[in-house]
Order: C-alpha cells, then sequence, then structure tokens
C-alpha cells in the first residue's frame, strides 16, 4: 500500500549503490567515461541531430549511439521504437543492472528523472501534424512513446522486472532528486532497493530555447572563470542501482559508494534567475550535510552544478564558499559540464556517477579550459588532471524553477 | 504513522474557477458543452471543454511572477489557493512549512506549441520569454512564489494515475517532518495538439483543461472533515500484467466495502473498458466526472479526489472510493472517509444528482 506508508523504521538504512550506468558525450559506459573525465576531455562539436545553421551557438556535446543495443529483453519492434532519450536510458540502465548483478523482481521501484522524456518523438509529431495535417502515419505511436513513462516500462521490459515508476521533473535537478528520492524510499523502509537515474536527449526546441535565452556560450564552456559567457548543452544518462547495506552484504555484491546526504528545496528568487548570493544553494548544501552528519571540513571534492552562466556560478560560488568557510581555500571544486556540457535532466545522475568514479579510482575531474578565476571563487577550480585522496564527494544541482538539490557520496573501502 | 487529513480543496475545470462550480456541474449531471478548437489544415476543428474566463479577473494574477505564464499556471494558481483557503485563515498554520507536488502528463504545451512554431519558422526570432514556461516545473515554481512559504516541491509527471503517487509522496513528506502541510495538485492546459494526439490514441475523448488540488496535513485542527484511508499499490501494466488485470488487481486491494465510487470513465468504448469491468459488480453510488467534464488527464484525476472529498466534506457521504486506471502506467486507487468517523462503521448516504446508485 501507498498508503499507509510502511512505519519508519527506528534508525534509517544506509543506503549503498552496487551498479552504475553511464552514457555522455565522452562514450558509453564507466570506462570511457572515466578516462574522459579524469583527464578532462572536452566533447563538444557541430550539432548534427538538427538545424542550427540559424542559430547562434552551433556545439553541443552529442553522444554517438551503438548501432545495435546490447542484447535485452526488448523485442526488435520495442527496439525500433525507442528514440535517443529512450535508447540512451536503455543504455545506461543495462550496464548498471548488469554490474548490481540483479535478478528479475517484481515491486522493484524506479525513479527517473528527466526535463523532455521522449520529446525527439514529440518534436516529430508537431512537424508532421503542421507540415502535413492529413498524415497520421505513426502519429499515434508518437503520442504514446514520448511520455517519460513510457520510456520507464521500457526498462523494466528490457530488464525484466517492473514495479511502482515515479518520474520527476524538477528541470534541471531532476536527475539528483531522482536518486535522492530513491534514497529516502530506502532509509523510510519503503524499498530495500531502488533504479533511479536521469537522461535527456539534445532535442531542437530545448536547444533553441537556451540559444534565445543567450545562455549558450559562443566560446567555451569555462564554468567559474571570470571570463565565462555562457552554457554548453549536452545529452545523455545514468542509472545506478540503490539497495540497503544490509542487502548488498548479504548478497557479497561489490560496494561502489555509499550515499550519505541529500538536500532539496526552492528557489523562490526567478524562474530561470537563482538568488544572487545562492541562499537556497547553501541551505541544501547545509541540510545534506546535517543528514550526513559531516561538516564541510570532511568534503574533500566538490562537483558543481556549474554551468558557466555568469548569474549561477556567481550564486552558487557565493554559496560554496559561505558554506565551506576556512575550508573554501583548500576545497577543490570543479564542473564536469565543461566536459559534456549540461544535460539537464540527466546532468545531476551523471554528476553523481562522475563522483563515483572520484571516489572509486581516486583523482579529481578537471576544467581543462579553466584560467582566471571568478571573484566570487574562494576555492581552487580543479583545472589539470589529478590524483587525490577524495572519501566524501558533493554534488550540486539546480534547474530552472528554482529546485535546488544536493547529494553527499562516500568513498567505500 | 500519523493520521492524514484533507485541510483543503480547489478546482478549476470546464465548470468554472471553484469546487463549488465543479459540484454543481457534477450534481447537475449533465455534460457540458463542448466547445471547437481549430485544427491547423484540417477543415472540421476538434472538440474541447475549455475552461470559462473568469468573471473577474482573478487577483493572483496582479503577482509579478505570474504577468506571463500560460493558463496551466493560472489554474494551478486558482486551485492552491482555494485549497489553502483555510490555512491562511487559521493563526495556527499561517506561517506553516509547505510542499507542493504538481502533476502533470501533458503539461505546458500551450507555449511549448508556440515556441517550436517559432522555432520552426525562425530560431533567431522565437521568444525568450516563452521557453521558460514550457518546462513541466515551472508551474510548481511560479506557484512556490506565490505562495511564499513553501520549503519543497516536486514536479511529477506519469499517466492520470501518477496524481496518487503525488499523494502518498506528500504523506511522506509530512510523515519525516519536512512539511507541515502539502499541496498535491493536478493540472493540465489544453490546444489543438493535446486534442489531436487524443484523436489519434482514444477519438470518443473529448479534451479539457483545469487543475485540482488537496492540501494535506497531519494536524486534526486544520482538518476539513476528510481523512485520507488508504493508497493502494500501484499495481504497473508490463509484460506479465495487462490494464485489466492491472485494474483487478486494484480494485481488489482497495476493497471498496461502501460509499461513493468515484471513477475515471468517460464516454469511450475502448479506453473505459478495463476500468468498466474491474467495477462491474460495484452496485452502490457512482461519479464518473469525465463523462460532464470530459478528458482532462491528470487535471481529472485530480477532480475525482476532489469529488470524493468534497462529498464527505459536504455531508453527503461518510466514504469515498476512487479509482484512478491510467492510460499507460499503472492502476491506483485510494478511499477517504469522514475524519470523525471510524473507517469500521461507514454509511452511505443517500445519492443524488449524478450520483448514481
Amino acid at each position: 500500500m501507498l498508503f499507509p506508508p510502511t512505519p519508519l523504521p527506528a534508525a534509517p538504512s544506509r543506503v549503498v549503490i552496487t551498479g552504475a550506468g553511464i552514457v555522455t558525450a565522452l562514450g558509453i559506459g564507466w570506462k570511457p567515461n572515466a578516462e574522459g573525465f579524469r583527464a578532462g576531455k572536452v566533447a563538444f562539436r557541430p550539432v548534427s541531430q538538427f538545424d542550427v545553421s540559424r542559430q547562434r551557438v552551433k556545439v553541443a556535446a552529442e553522444v554517438d549511439l551503438p548501432k545495435t543495443l546490447p542484447a535485452t529483453q526488448l523485442s526488435r519492434r520495442q527496439v525500433e521504437r525507442l528514440d535517443r532519450a529512450g535508447m540512451m536510458l536503455i543504455l545506461a540502465a543495462h550496464e548498471a543492472w548488469r554490474q548490481a548483478g540483479w535478478q528479475a523482481a517484481e515491486n522493484l521501484p524506479l525513479v527517473l528523472g528527466t526535463t523532455a522524456g521522449g520529446m525527439l518523438l514529440g518534436e516529430a509529431y508537431y512537424r508532421q501534424a503542421v507540415q502535413q495535417p492529413r498524415r497520421h502515419r505513426q502519429q499515434a505511436t508518437r503520442a504514446v512513446h514520448y511520455q517519460p513513462q513510457v520510456q520507464a516500462r521500457t526498462v523494466f521490459d528490457a530488464l525484466g522486472f517492473s514495479g511502482p515508476v515515479t518520474i520527476i521533473s524538477n528541470a534541471c535537478a531532476s536527475g539528483s532528486n531522482a536518486i535522492g528520492h530513491a534514497w529516502d524510499l530506502i532509509r523510510s523502509g519503503q524499498a530495500e532497493r531502488v533504479v533511479a537515474g536521469g537522461y535527456d536527449a539534445l532535442g531542437e526546441l530545448v536547444f533553441s530555447g537556451f540559444d534565445s535565452l543567450q545562455a549558450l556560450s559562443p566560446t567555451i564552456c569555462r564554468p567559474f572563470d571570470a571570463r565565462r559567457d555562457g552554457l554548453a548543452l549536452g545529452e545523455g544518462a545514468a542509472v545506478v542501482t540503490m539497495e540497503t547495506l544490509e542487502g548488498a552484504r548479504r548478497r557479497g555484491a561489490v560496494i561502489l559508494g555509499e550515499l550519505i546526504g541529500y538536500g532539496t528545496s526552492i528557489d523562490q528568487h526567478h524562474l530561470t534567475q537563482p538568488q544572487p548570493q545562492g541562499n537556497t544553494t547553501l541551505m541544501v548544501m547545509k541540510q545534506a550535510c546535517a543528514v550526513a552528519g559531516i561538516t564541510p571540513e570532511e568534503i574533500d571534492y566538490v562537483n558543481a552544478h556549474g554551468t558557466g552562466t555568469v548569474l549561477n556560478d556567481s550564486s552558487e560560488a557565493f554559496a560554496i564558499s559561505e558554506w565551506a568557510g576556512r575550508r573554501a581555500a583548500t576545497l577543490p571544486v570543479s564542473s564536469t559540464k565543461a566536459s559534456i556540457g549540461h544535460l539537464l535532466g540527466g546532468a545531476g545522475a551523471v554528476e553523481a556517477v562522475v563522483c563515483l568514479m572520484a571516489l572509486g579510482e581516486q583523482w579529481l575531474p578537471p576544467e581543462i579550459e579553466f584560467e582566471i578565476p571568478d571573484p566570487a571563487c574562494k576555492f581552487p577550480v580543479v583545472s589539470r588532471p589529478q590524483a587525490a585522496c577524495v572519501n566524501v564527494a558533493l554534488s550540486n544541482s539546480f534547474g530552472f524553477g528554482g529546485v535546488n538539490a544536493t547529494l553527499i557520496l562516500r568513498r567505500w573501502a | 504513522m500519523s493520521r492524514i487529513f484533507i485541510a483543503g480543496i480547489g478546482a478549476v475545470s470546464p465548470a468554472g474557477w471553484n469546487v463549488a462550480a465543479l459540484r454543481e456541474a457534477l450534481n447537475r449531471g449533465e455534460p457540458l458543452p463542448v466547445q471547437s478548437l481549430a485544427r491547423p489544415g484540417w477543415d472540421k476543428p476538434l472538440p474541447a471543454r475549455l475552461v470559462p474566463t473568469p468573471s473577474i479577473r482573478p487577483e493572483f494574477l496582479a503577482h509579478p511572477r505570474l504577468r506571463r505564464t500560460s493558463p496551466i499556471t493560472h489554474y494551478t494558481a486558482a486551485v492552491a489557493l482555494e485549497a489553502v483557503a483555510g490555512l491562511r485563515t487559521n493563526p495556527d498554520a499561517k506561517s506553516c512549512r509547505l510542499g507542493i507536488v504538481v502533476c502533470l502528463q501533458s503539461g505546458c504545451v500551450q507555449y511549448s506549441c508556440r515556441f517550436y512554431d517559432e522555432t520552426l519558422k525562425n530560431p533567431a526570432t522565437a521568444s525568450p520569454l516563452i521557453f521558460p514556461e514550457t518546462v513541466y516545473a515551472a508551474p510548481a515554481s511560479h506557484i512556490a512564489a506565490l505562495l511564499e512559504n513553501v520549503v519543497v516541491a516536486y514536479s511529477l509527471v506519469g499517466d492520470p494515475s501518477a496524481y496518487l503517487q503525488g499523494i502518498a509522496l506528500g504523506v511522506q513528506w509530512l510523515e519525516e517532518n519536512r512539511v507541515d502541510a502539502c499541496l498535491v495538485i493536478g493540472a493540465e492546459e489544453t490546444n489543438w495538439i493535446t486534442a489531436d494526439a487524443l484523436w489519434h490514441l482514444d477519438r470518443p475523448a473529448i479534451a479539457a483543461a483545469g487543475a485540482g488540488a488537496l492540501c494535506l496535513s497531519r494536524d486534526p485542527k486544520l482538518s476539513a472533515g476528510v481523512e485520507l484511508a488508504l493508497i493502494t499499490d500501484a499495481h504497473v501494466y508490463s509484460a506479465r500484467r495487462n490494464r485489466a488485470q492491472a485494474a483487478q488487481a486494484m480494485r481488489a486491494q482497495l476493497d471498496a466495502p461502501a460509499g461513493l465510487l468515484c471513477d475515471g470513465i468517460g464516454n469511450r468504448s475502448r479506453a473505459d473498458v478495463a476500468e468498466r469491468n474491474a467495477w462491474s459488480d460495484w452496485t452502490g453510488p457512482r461519479i464518473s466526472p469525465k463523462r460532464i467534464l470530459g478528458e482532462g488527464l491528470m487535471a481529472a484525476s485530480a477532480w475525482q479526489c476532489v469529488a470524493a472529498c468534497d462529498a464527505i466534506a459536504t455531508g453527503r457521504f461518510a466514504t469515498a472510493n476512487v479509482s484512478l486506471v491510467g492510460s499507460n502506467q499503472q492502476a491506483i486507487g485510494a478511499r477517504f472517509v469522514r475524519a470523525d468517523s471510524g473507517i469500521s462503521h461507514l454509511s452511505a448516504a443517500t445519492s443524488k444528482g449524478n450520483i448514481r446508485p
């Protein structure tokens, strides 16, 4: 029953991550992404998915999708119906599922974050409706399959499990909120295991939207650099399998990391602009630390939201500097959006997996193009590849509409 | 485990801009008039039931954040304010920490179509004022700014059954003491593209717009006389369980021994069959808001819950059951009861109006 809910446990369960799948413009899967992020590789190139000849900006971080998907339980017809977002979601979910070694199950919750779901199908629907109004072919299929809950069901069919689906669409915080909500479900005793993640594909409407706002960088995406002039868009997906520590230990699972803190709130300042001093960001970072029972002194790396826009980065820099206090002077911070762009609904989940990589392999992901720090940055921005002792990492995500979310992950050693 | 009370309800529908208008339309039992939506490239318009223009411009539209917003935000704001009206006049609740869950299926389709249309014509002139209003999270963001005391807000996307998941999420926040009250809103706007999609998927359905809201609280002093008794599991459609089987499973788990049934049956023979079969043995009174108001997607689910709570709050029933058999995700049911009565000794009051025995 969803209500009355399972009584809250006397003590919340510890939640660990035992599988992670990732798809970005750096590659498909953990290995190419870990190599790329570790080196600070930059994955932007001219957009090929749609016409950008009349756009102000013409580059993004596109994913090279494989010609065939890995073998799953999807039928040929189901595979043919997948759009780019659906394919990236299946690829990430498949990698996480295999890594976790989970078996088919009923009542296994799936929590996903996305801003657009199958928007590419929605765009195709609209174009055909206005350009060929009497042609109906494929329109019914598009009208169904653009919906994110239908894409989520495809994950069930591919991997052989089912359960309640929750789709969170808190704009660019969606992926973090999805993982945070999954954490809540496990800690509150409502689930022992959850599959969670975020995904979004590059689409014409969204690209044009950010271009119209002049939020896209006409030069290089340089988060926290004093010369920054905008963000770059990307696409991708990340999925993690989360379970109680007891459950993971019972089955002898390999643990990639522990999620120890989550905070979320809403900044009411403006639909698209953060409060300049980062008040809500500060609040959610404090919330997450309080739940985790740690202080900024114990954080070894911050994966910032760091879009590269003037307003976001100065607001976040103020918040991180204020929150970290004296620790700020030595706290490594970077934004991996410098490498793969802003993945919108996929960003928070992908960046959580990057944190798992940093924790597991003991390095910091650099921003290779970063040179001159914004005066608001009281912290060092990681600008060169480096090995480091990383035991606890914090990841920030903020969305249009003002939802802020912070995740804190701990190394499992 | 705490008891969860309904502290307020709100509705905007083709019947009008409040719960009273919804109640009146449902009691009258006559399908509301159908308007025409011009469909580009077609001679014949598409049918829809639109929200009437309010006789007086709502005051909330003067709020700076709501100036350029689309109808879905207007509906969301109206139901939010109606549902929290009791909290706002209660000195104990004026500064309560409020959570918001906005549930959507189609979301902000009007500005999305307009912006994409502008993009296709010439992206260089596509309006930057419109784009931010296309995101699913826009209505929740505006309502948070309007109400001010909001501490957490989620936008959930799904088929119409997800509205009850939204309520379960609100309950979770209350149980974890993150919020003192939680608004759960289901909202949709419509335009020709929504009506066109419905035409392709479910031809007899008539697209409708609006919103509905329940305000949840653990404080019995804030109760409007209604209490949440039960929400079933999410009976998800899968390769191993089709929609009809999921609807049957929901029906079996809800049990529904008595009271009113607020179902989601419209005037569609094919789309309604799973839910119709699941409730074929129901002999008690029932209301079917979609028959009167149209296919309002997530808003329609919220109307069902609002109608159920209103039937209890106005003393017509002591218990009301809600059946949500979603289009492509899951079936979920819920039961609301009179707050001052035990669930074991509930009895159905006399049916009237569109409430069919």
